[in-house]
């Protein structure tokens, strides 16, 4: 499209801009490594034009498998006017994309996007400056990445290729963008650039790329956790062509050519390693969590008095405990990655969402100085938190260093699901009090969680605590205090995480860390109140908020979902398959997307088994950057979390994980999946806010929610399996 | 080492080996250079290893080389089209816009081609039920059943 943008208009608000093109240097590939900026107030840090116009972004963040990166394309093609296609993207890489933090927390687009987008109007501003300074003219127009002006034209390649611009950027003082009413791109649905490839089989994943010379490694995972190797026979290795035992204290591993000749060869090494019992009774796991002992406590959400107006007389209290269950992250393609040390620099491929601090913790690890570290991110398998890639690259490294070449390590589908941290067992325990008019007039939430240990997230890499290198002693499950407060306006709230000093096994984030445990408990609990008030749980929820986007939300989802309304559980279900509808409500971490959740159930009576025929969904994240990705997005959050919220729990004896494969923990399959409709609010002139994870926090409050008006039985610990679903039904009986 | 010929996507190929029992997806990758059957168990479960051998869906993870003679044809992801002239399935998946992360969208692929390739006019539970052994953890089912629907109304 054309935009008219006179000069005048160019550096209305672009603040620090420093219109200065530096034509000196020029950008060759390999110069560029040496010499890119990586800073956050560089625009080169950002972005680079050549000399035929072809834009590259650097992003530091990445993409996990979400098609993110053809949504940061289009806010950069939308700002720059530059087609999709011609726009390459560099993700991750230590040495040449900026520090835009971990890949988590729904933040891709909210902030690493918009970071882009301040470089790519920066450098717009720029381009327009120096087009209207040699078409002289600034009645510009621009299309395709070619300025036009009176009667003459000008493209980017010409003005910049290969240059670089050496504008700062300062957040505080945000340069112009151009108007969200002038969108062509943003917006609209765009199809993936890496779909065809990964349709074809010509797209390479971390698991498909090599480097020359490389071997391959594969550990030997100990039998427990903290067990000691005491000693090891490697005689049947000898029969196996190229392969070598490596030991280093408690890391174990062979190295061999070839994969297959590695996995053969860690099956034949014959290990003793001595008894550890560090896990608690599976049987007695909460009694477990609720008697660990409090690092800290945390109060968010606190309003009036609610010790006091729970000790009120006169009013109807409720007092109930949720749980949710131990979860693998459970990638499709175990975790993987290359090291080698060349030259006294580690270089490290993985997929690790955050190779920042990836770099931090092999920088620890093998005591060099970070600038002798760099990561690359290469995309793999998807990727919902921190999983077992970082691990892997720790395997890769040590290996490659012992061996003195560069080595692959591609994890076994028993090490992802035994040796990823895991997200950490949570309890709730709720309390509220209800007036005789059914005003909730108090409401408390006791969230028993792992500690967030200070200093950062790093998770301890498995190879350092094996082999007693250096190493980080986080405990980190990342920020799952947040959703523990509540976005309704009852009078006395207070909400209390208790900070626990240790968790079963080594905590990390899966999506929607904490939100989703915390939302669960508090969107379950008011529907009980709700039931308790015999309220319609939908026009409950409206009573006590005052959000008005919130409120226009929950009003379209009713509309869409045809919301009947009326209190659960619903009157007279007869016969063995009992059907129910629930609803849910998130605003996530109380600032931002808001998303509403209908889930409609089936109840087999006879068997506990909980069918969820139908989620509807309506999404409201501020400005829509890609409509069909975001709807990709919301789909894979309601199905991943549908398996997690009735299937999926981790299971373990004193020693170790015990659920190492797909049948021992399985996931949804086919033909339990939910059809899901979607309905996307786009507030194309608000500030776009993250999608990966909030639609995941709504559904397992949505189902306990559905199950009830189905049964009138309340669920309260997830996953919600048959046992669990007869016993509960059996104990409603009686 | 040993050698073996195989006809894969259609071309005589020779593979070398120590093990006979390898798995064929490991020649396949690491022999071969195909990416298109993805290591995801090694445990038949997951189903992102398929491959086709004359035409039948196999978890090319669990299927030993010796177990597969030289005149059975093994045909990929990369076999069954290109980007530039897709399969049928390929580009309903592609019009569907039918991944996340796509690593599992191989075998999604290869199963519903040879599926689609006996029942023409599947009904979505007969798609679904075809697919029950495929796994997704990014939760795309949605959209593949779309892409398999597609596929089929366009055969």
């Amino acid at each position: 499209m054309n935009i008219q943008i006179s000069r005048r208009d160019a550096l209305i608000g672009s603040g620090a801009l420093v219109v200065s093109f530096s034509f000196a240097r020029s950008l060759t590939a390999q110069a560029q490594g040496a010499t890119k900026p990586v800073a956050l107030t560089e625009v080169d840090s950002f972005l680079a034009i050549d000399k035929a116009g072809n834009v590259t972004v650097y992003s530091g963040k990445v993409d996990l498998g979400t098609g993110v990166t053809t949504a940061l394309r289009q806010i950069v093609s939308e700002e720059l006017d530059v087609p999709i296609m011609r726009i390459e993207l560099v993700q991750g890489d230590t040495l040449l994309t900026p520090d835009q933090g971990t890949t988590w927390g729904s933040l891709t687009i909210q902030v690493g996007g918009m970071q882009l987008r301040q470089a790519a109007a920066a450098a717009r501003h720029a381009l327009f400056s120096e087009a209207a300074k040699k078409l002289g003219t600034d009645q510009l127009t621009v299309a395709d990445g070619v300025i036009s002006g009176g009667g003459k034209k000008i493209s980017y390649g010409e003005l910049i290729g290969g240059k670089k611009f050496e504008i700062k950027l300062d957040p505080k003082q945000p340069v112009k963008e151009k108007a969200p009413t002038e969108y062509t791109i943003v917006g609209k649905s765009q199809p993936r650039v890496d779909i065809p490839d990964k349709i074809t089989g010509r797209f390479t994943y971390m698991q498909d790329f090599k480097v020359p010379g490389m071997l391959h490694g594969r550990v030997v995972r100990p039998p427990a956790i903290g067990a000691k190797l005491e000693g090891v026979d490697d005689g049947a290795l000898k029969k196996i062509p190229g392969a070598k035992m490596v030991r280093e204290g408690n890391f174990l591993a062979v190295v061999a050519s070839s994969e297959w000749n590695a996995i053969r060869g860690a099956a034949a090494l014959k290990a003793n390693w001595s008894k550890s019992e560090t896990l608690p009774d599976q049987a007695k796991l909460w009694e477990h969590v609720r008697n660990s002992k409090v690092a800290k406590l945390e109060e968010y959400g606190k309003t009036g008095d609610s010790a006091a107006a729970l000790a009120a007389d006169g009013v109807k209290k409720m007092s109930v405990t949720y749980d949710f269950a131990i979860h693998t992250h459970g990638s499709i393609g175990p975790s993987c990655a290359i090291a080698e040390f060349k030259d006294g620099t580690l270089t490290s491929w993985s997929a690790s969402q955050a190779t920042h601090n990836l770099r931090k913790q092999l920088a620890q690890m093998f005591s060099l100085p970070p600038e002798r570290v760099r990561c690359i991110y290469i995309e793999g398998s998807g990727c919902y938190g921190r999983n077992g890639h970082e691990d892997a690259a720790a395997d890769a490294a040590l290996l490659a260093k012992v061996v003195g070449k560069p080595v692959r390590v591609q994890w076994s589908r028993a090490d992802e699901h035994g040796w990823d941290p895991k997200g950490p067992p949570t309890l709730m325990d709720m309390r509220a009090a209800m007036d005789a008019q059914g005003n909730v007039t108090a409401w408390e939430g006791d969230f028993y969680m792992p500690q967030q240990t200070p200093g950062g997230f790093l998770v301890p890499l498995v190879a350092a605590t094996l082999t007693g290198m250096p190493a980080a002693e986080h405990i980190a499950p990342g920020n799952v205090f947040q959703n523990s407060a509540i976005p309704y306006k009852f009078p006395n709230t207070k909400s209390v995480c208790k900070r626990l000093e240790t968790t079963p096994f080594r905590p990390s984030w899966i999506r929607t860390p904490g939100r989703m445990q915390n939302t669960y408990a508090n969107e379950c609990f008011i529907d009980e109140l709700a039931a308790a008030a015999n309220m319609d749980p939908l026009e409950f929820r409206r009573k006590y908020l005052d959000d008005k986007r919130g409120l226009e939300l929950l009003d379209r989802l009713a509309k869409l979902a045809k919301w009947e309304q009326r209190p659960s559980p619903q009157k007279g279900t007869i016969g063995n398959i009992a059907k129910g509808r629930g609803v849910s409500y998130v605003k996530y971490e109380l600032v931002r997307t808001y998303v509403g959740a209908v889930a409609e159930v089936e109840v087999d009576r006879a068997t506990g088994v909980i069918r969820v025929p139908k989620f509807t969904i309506v999404h409201d994240c501020g400005q829509v950057i890609n409509p069909d990705g975001l709807k990709n997005q919301i789909d894979g959050n309601v199905i991943q979390t549908v398996s997690r919220t009735l299937i999926e729990e981790v299971k373990f004896d004193r020693s170790q994980v015990t659920s190492l494969d797909w049948e021992s923990y399985p996931i949804l399959k086919f033909p339990q999946v939910p059809e899901i409709v979607i309905e996307l609010i786009d507030r194309p002139t608000e500030k776009p806010w993250g999608a990966g994870e909030p639609s995941a926090a709504v559904i397992p409050s949505a189902i306990s929610n559905a199950v009830f008006d189905a049964t009138g039985v309340r669920l309260r610990s997830v996953p919600y399996t048959p046992a669990k679903v007869k016993a509960a039904m059996q104990s409603h009986a009686t | 080492m040993a050698k073996k010929s195989l006809n894969v996507n259609g071309k005589r190929v020779s593979v070398t080996y120590d093990d006979p029992q390898i798995p064929l997806l490991y020649l396949l990758r690491d022999n071969l250079g195909l990416h298109g059957p993805r290591f995801g168990c090694g445990l038949g479960q997951c189903g992102a290893c398929t491959i086709h051998v004359d035409g039948v869906a196999v978890r090319s993870c669990i299927t030993p080389l010796a177990t597969v003679s030289d005149k059975q044809k093994v045909v990929t992801l990369e076999g069954l089209g290109s980007p530039q002239k897709p399969h049928p399935v390929q580009k309903a998946f592609i019009d569907e816009q039918a991944a996340q992360c796509g690593y599992c969208i191989n075998g999604m692929i290869m199963e519903s081609a040879a599926f689609l390739a006996k029942n023409k006019k599947p009904s979505d539970t007969e798609i679904k039920n075809a697919l029950a052994n495929n796994l997704c953890r990014c939760g795309t089912h949605a959209r593949i059943v779309r892409a398999v629907k597609r596929a089929s109304a366009q055969a």
